[in-house]
């Protein structure tokens, strides 16, 4: 569904990314794991068009979208959670999902506004609330159904898991398994290695930009000198 | 007392112009970071083509929609030719970006149309007042305000039930961010500066009818207003805009007609060291905003 070729990107004369190929196939629960500034966000933001990627190409469904601005790619069904969340404050509850869902006709937004609300009971009690006021777990939730309300094919998040308190954490993790189940396709980064293999289907590993192993969630945890220094981190 | 409630009407008439000005410089800033001192120049536009349609015989109630027409168009013009090439520039490249649109209009107009002021005339009804008790009020000002209270409503109304209205806001909250959620950017900042120039237009019939004249130098005094006003209230702020252009409007009024004698010339100058003493206690203005994102 979802292929880098050799992706490349840099900061200035700084390449944070290099020669990165990964794939995610339809239905697949794929992790991207690695140390911090291991270029993981970049890579999100590079495929996601946040980020103009110096060489390489990303193909997505079949086509290369490879420096498609990111309302484009959005349109063609991949969307991304963003690192720390960064929901609208300043909007209510609801207004949050409805911009989540700009790009669906009104009907059906409505529909999917009532589906994010069972899916996420916890909001719905917030529903007029200004999102300024949720707590961490509340907004990561919002963030999340935010992205769901375009409907999108591939959804990535970039460090679900970050700044929660444990409990949070564990419920961010069951929400991964719950829409994996769900049949949805997921490309998750996490600093939270160990917990993030148990819930993959296939996993990479990234350090300093470049990609260092892949394998099944099961077979990277067996290999836990790939990632040692970082195992379990929840930073 | 009844002095003073005369003056208060009269300032918030003079407000009402500030804060419509006010609100169009605060919108940009929200989508764009752009502090635009290009601002004005869409009333000396606006002012031009009025003069030509004067001139044509039109009257005011064809000219009054006209010139709002015209200020859209100016205003997505302007956004086209000089702000959408430097979007994503530094804070400060914008704003020299802005400078350079206002002296640009201005001096197309001294070497298309000449330097002189061309000069029109104002409704007849300007100068017209009625008694409330022993107030005397003019009819101006209360056009003025009941225009506004309408426009802010609608205002009001489209960012907070439009889809445009709340991809304008997201965006102004956070660019980069709803640009993930499939907010196009074109789409976004033509509409905020469509909406801008629909409010410069509106305080523009009420500038151009006050004026009764225009000049390649007219949209100065109007900038500087609504960008003070805009940084009076807390820029990014849309409500603190509206709330610093009444504010800007009542304190020039008061002050001028509560101020001894001689001072009383002084007006703009003890305005200044007013806003001078705010930002001194205040730096952010009456409102503030976390910083906006931007493009």
């Amino acid at each position: 569904m979802l292929e880098t070729v050799g992706l490349t990107t840099t900061y200035g004369s700084i390449a944070a990314l290099r020669d990165v190929s990964l794939s995610v196939g339809e239905g697949e629960v794929v992790g991207l794991i690695g140390p911090n500034g291991a270029g993981k966000t970049t890579l999100l933001g590079s495929i996601a068009g946040l980020l103009q990627p110096v060489s390489g190409s990303v193909v997505f469904e079949g086509s290369d979208v490879t420096g498609n601005a990111p309302d484009k790619m959005l349109k063609a069904g991949l969307a991304l959670v963003p690192e720390h969340r960064r929901i609208f404050t300043d909007l209510t509850v609801v207004e949050n999902l409805k911009v989540g869902g700009i790009t669906v006709g009104a009907s059906e937004r409505a529909g999917l506004l009532e589906e994010m609300a069972d899916l996420f009971p916890v909001l719905r009690d917030k529903w007029e609330t200004s999102a300024g006021f949720l707590s961490g777990g509340e907004a990561q939730q919002l963030a999340i159904a935010r992205a769901l309300m375009s409907k999108p094919r591939l959804l990535m998040m970039d460090e679900p898991s970050l700044g929660l308190a444990p409990v949070l954490v564990d419920l961010v993790f069951e929400l991964i398994e719950s829409l994996r189940n769900q049949g949805r396709t997921l490309l998750v980064v996490e600093q939270n290695a160990t917990r993030m293999l148990e819930v993959s289907d296939r996993a990479y590993v990234l350090r300093s930009g470049e990609l260092v192993a892949e394998g099944t969630g099961a077979e990277l945890l067996e290999r836990s000198d790939l990632f040692d220094t970082f195992v379990g981190g929840t930073s | 007392m009844t002095e003073l409630i005369q003056n208060l009407i009269d300032g918030l008439g003079r407000g009402s112009i500030y804060a419509l000005l006010a609100l169009g410089v605060a919108v940009i800033f929200g989508v764009m970071h752009l502090l635009n001192f290009a601002h004005g120049e869409l009333i000396t536009v606006s002012g031009y083509v009025a003069y030509a349609m004067f001139n044509q015989g039109w009257s005011w109630y064809l000219v009054a929609p006209l010139i709002v027409v015209v200020a859209i168009i100016a205003s997505l013009l302007i956004e086209r030719v000089a702000f959408s090439l430097v979007r994503g520039a530094s804070d400060f490249t914008l704003v020299l970006t802005s400078f350079g649109v206002h002296f640009l209009v201005s001096a197309m107009f001294v070497m298309f149309v000449g330097a002189r002021v061309k000069t029109f005339s104002e409704p007849g009804w300007i100068a017209d007042t009625i008694a409330i008790g022993p107030i005397n009020v003019e009819v101006f000002d209360l056009v003025v305000i009941g225009v506004t209270i309408v426009t802010l409503l609608l205002t009001v109304a489209i960012l907070q039930k439009t889809m445009f209205g709340l991809a304008l806001r997201a965006a102004a909250a956070d660019f980069d961010t709803a640009r993930l959620m499939g907010i196009d950017s074109n789409r976004v900042i033509r509409g905020a500066f469509a909406l801008s120039g629909a409010l410069a237009g509106i305080a523009g019939i009420f500038w151009l009818m006050r004026a009764g004249n225009t000049a390649p130098s007219s949209g100065i005094d109007p900038m500087l207003k609504g960008v003070l006003a805009a940084l009076i209230g807390g820029l990014g702020s849309m409500r603190g805009a509206v709330l610093g252009g009444l504010a800007l409007g009542v304190a020039e009024v008061v002050l001028r007609s509560q101020l001894p004698g001689e001072a009383a010339a002084l007006t703009e100058g003890v305005v200044f060291a007013l806003i001078a003493l705010l930002f001194i206690f205040r730096p952010q203005g009456i409102i503030s905003v976390a910083t906006a994102e931007r493009v």
